[in-house]
């Protein structure tokens, strides 16, 4: 065995430059070519920078469109989940707090109609979107706040909501946000 | 709810018609044969190998595989050591981050070059860029080991009596550059496309639309979650793994990164029927894994869609199905086949957070692990899979009354010895784990509080779980495990760091040289052509019979842990 301790040191170097150096620099130099350039694209109103396109973001105030709840509140220097289990009674707790605020900022809507991911917090703390439902069960809200008629917002929303591959039509918070503060 | 199906097909779908072709170019590969990439990468390993001295033509012995690849761990186990405890003051760590403590740098070096990827540390605030691109190392190597030791025992199967099975670090760096680099290029180029960051600079600090401010951790991702899907790895860049936007932006790269994740041990199985040219045996084996697969897959599915019972009490919509834990863009349906398929398959990345499935969903999930042989990770699920092969014709044997005999080769008492040691190692680590731990716990809840971040049965479970995971080098965990009580030290404390470790490494190595060790003597026995007398292990009832063995010797050891826990939560829960 002796006489491959060298032979297999020098090998784990030569794989340490070409997959640990090497590699990641090929990956490196070809994201620059890509939309964020590797840096992770961002999003601009009146070029300045307000946030992250993948990223969801804290939108707590009544005038905007609400995200999910976030674990790590939407702090995207760590990330992560609440691990609280199906039949953990705490858990199930917080859950129905968070119903029972819902309904208090959005007094008109049925209990029926707010969809789960409104009310369970993301697997990532991060996720940056919500369902159709999620979205429409807060129009009447934000149509209060700013003064605007339903109609319009959810004429924005049906212009904005994308469906992807796994046919769930979704929206992304932070887009609909911006184009709902361009919105007279 | 049902929309979500036809993605999930597709998934499955996608895999079958890229893993055929796959595994013939993989047999190509270990049989010497002519490929189109040899123009590029002939003139790769050659350099590979004059720079480090060796013979790539000199034959092993079985033995001498195995001395060579403990070896070869050994030497990575003391660099992975000294980089994770050191990265603080070591260049590339514009986050500043700190190294790690020796338990900690102990379970994350082990776990990494065991393809486990259990981690116990957040890659956000836990490692510097250094230690990330240093880990990545070793999802390329581990893997590499593995498929590297899955040759070995092709090679040994074939139809001839020898001691000479080929050249270890030559099957090692071929698994490397041929099988796993030309993919991780492509899907980390797709996913550097699709928004995975892939920068050296550290932290951004934005002002939100709302006006706060907020953080946002960055990295070279992009080359780390290719190869880790790939190598059947799992560890996450960042704490959420393929759940965070960053590791998994839309749908389309959740399609890619699963089967990524899945194609190689899938290829595996046709690279040997290519190799030995026996098909049959490759759809034999495939059919017995893809039946157990789906046994785990679909009512996790349809659980996940149909969403939790008690949330479902209050009264509000389960259209989305249970999105605890859960991300929009990926949805209940697809997350929930992602979760055994990373389970069936030692990966263990997750796009969800297990911790909060529905009950039998977690049942299945460690099922999987349990079983650790429904496609298994990189060459060794194929290497476990043998293992229960070796076990079944022996009992067939027995059965019809004949010499036990797999591909003209007598099984005797030296090699099922081996194989049932090997069989049983799997439930000995996990329930003993597990009960030292319960015991722990269950004597001084107060002092052990922060293990559990959920009570009853579910915290019962999120101990099984860590072991489980641990044992079949799976790598996710109920990741609530550490965080009760408002704790924010995680699983990251001496027991879980050291006790993990241990299992880690010998759940890893143990299953590589038992079946690599059996593989070696069979191929030195005479050669016994086939005669009407003669089991055929290529046909449907041999698929049964190895499926038997799979479900009795699982069912038997893990019967009681599980009614401990997931059964216990489902029906309380009722």
């Amino acid at each position: 065995m002796k006489q491959h301790i060298l032979p297999a040191i020098k090998l784990t170097a030569i794989c340490l430059v070409f997959f640990s150096v090497i590699y990641p620099l090929v990956i490196w130099v070809i994201a620059k070519a890509s939309p964020g350039h590797g840096e992770g694209e961002t999003v601009s109103v009146n070029g300045k920078i307000v946030g992250y396109a993948l990223e969801g973001q804290s939108f707590t105030q009544d005038k905007y469109f609400n995200g999910r709840p976030s674990a790590v509140n939407y702090n995207a220097a760590g990330s992560g989940g609440s691990n609280k289990g199906p039949s953990n009674p705490e858990y199930l707790k917080e859950v129905q707090n968070r119903i029972d605020t819902f309904l208090v900022h959005n007094p008109t809507v049925k209990k029926e109609a707010i969809p789960s991911e409104l009310v369970t917090a993301s697997g990532s703390g991060l996720d940056p979107d919500i369902t159709l439902q999620g979205a429409l069960v807060q129009v009447n809200r934000i149509a209060r706040a700013r003064n605007i008629s339903n109609e319009k917002i959810e004429a924005l929303i049906q212009s904005q909501k994308n469906k992807s591959l796994n046919g769930i039509e979704k929206l992304n918070v932070l887009q609909l946000n911006i184009a709902l503060d361009k919105l007279k | 709810m049902f929309t979500e199906i036809p993605g999930i097909i597709l998934m499955f779908v996608l895999l079958i018609i890229l893993a055929i072709p796959f595994g013939r170019y993989i047999g190509k590969v270990f049989n010497y044969e002519p490929t189109r990439l040899d123009f590029l990468l002939n003139p790769l390993d050659n350099l590979f190998f004059k720079l480090s001295g060796i013979n790539p033509n000199k034959q092993m012995n079985w033995k001498q595989h195995l001395g060579v690849m403990l070896l070869l761990n050994l030497i990575w186990f003391l660099l992975s050591m000294f980089i994770l405890m050191n990265m603080g003051w070591l260049p590339l760590n514009p986050d500043k981050n700190p190294g790690m403590n020796p338990d900690l740098a102990f379970n994350t070096a082990i776990s990494f070059i065991c393809n486990t990827n259990l981690q116990h540390y957040s890659g956000e605030s836990g490692i510097s860029y250094l230690g990330q691109l240093v880990l990545m190392l070793w999802q390329f190597l581990s893997a590499g080991i593995g498929i590297a030791a899955a040759a070995v025992v092709f090679v040994a199967m074939k139809e001839r009596t020898t001691e000479q099975l080929g050249n270890f670090y030559s099957f090692f760096i071929r698994s490397c550059t041929r099988v796993l680099l030309p993919l991780a290029v492509v899907v980390a180029i797709i996913l550097a496309f699709n928004g995975a960051p892939m920068t050296f600079n550290g932290k951004d600090t934005i002002t939100t639309l709302q006006g706060d401010t907020m953080q946002v951790s960055r990295g070279p991702a992009a080359a780390f979650i290719a190869i880790k899907h790939l190598g059947t790895n799992g560890g996450g860049f960042f704490g959420a793994n393929s759940a965070h936007p960053f590791e998994n932006p839309n749908y389309f790269t959740n399609i890619v990164e699963m089967v990524a994740q899945m194609i190689i041990p899938v290829a595996m199985l046709f690279a040997m029927g290519y190799m030995l040219k026996r098909r049959k045996l490759s759809w034999m084996i495939f059919g017995v894994m893809t039946i157990g697969f789906l046994i785990l897959t679909v009512p996790t599915v349809l659980a996940e869609l149909q969403g939790n019972p008690a949330i479902g009490k209050m009264g509000i919509s389960q259209s989305s199905g249970n999105m605890e834990g859960k991300e929009v863009r990926i949805g209940s349906g697809a997350s929930a086949y992602w979760s055994i398929a990373t389970t069936v398959i030692s990966t263990g990345s997750v796009n969800a957070m297990h911790d909060s499935f529905m009950p039998l969903s977690g049942m299945n999930q460690l099922l999987a692990m349990m079983v650790n042989c429904f496609y298994g990770g990189c060459g060794v699920g194929f290497l476990n899979f043998y293992i229960f092969v070796i076990i079944a014709v022996f009992i067939s044997g027995l059965m019809v009354g004949r010499t036990p005999e797999f591909l003209g080769k007598k099984i005797e008492a030296k090699e099922m010895k081996i194989a049932s040691i090997i069989a049983l190692l799997h439930p000995f680590l996990i329930l003993t784990g597990t009960a030292l731990a319960s015991y722990i716990y269950a004597h001084n809840p107060a002092a052990y509080a922060a293990w559990l971040n959920n009570p009853g049965s579910h915290g019962f479970s999120e101990m099984l779980y860590e072991y489980t995971s641990s044992s079949a080098n799976n790598g996710s965990g109920f990741e609530g495990l550490g965080y009760g009580n408002g704790s924010s030290v995680g699983d990251n404390t001496l027991w879980w760091n050291i006790t993990c470790g241990v299992v880690m490494l010998l759940s890893r190595f143990l299953p590589i040289i038992g079946p690599v060790a059996i593989a070696g003597i069979l191929a030195g026995k005479k050669f016994i052509p086939e005669s009407p007398g003669t089991l055929k292990t290529d046909s449907a009832t041999f698929g049964i019979m190895v499926f038997a063995v799979i479900f009795i010797i699982a069912a038997l050891s893990f019967f009681p842990a599980l009614s401990l826990g997931p059964i216990a939560e489902y029906f309380g829960m009722k």
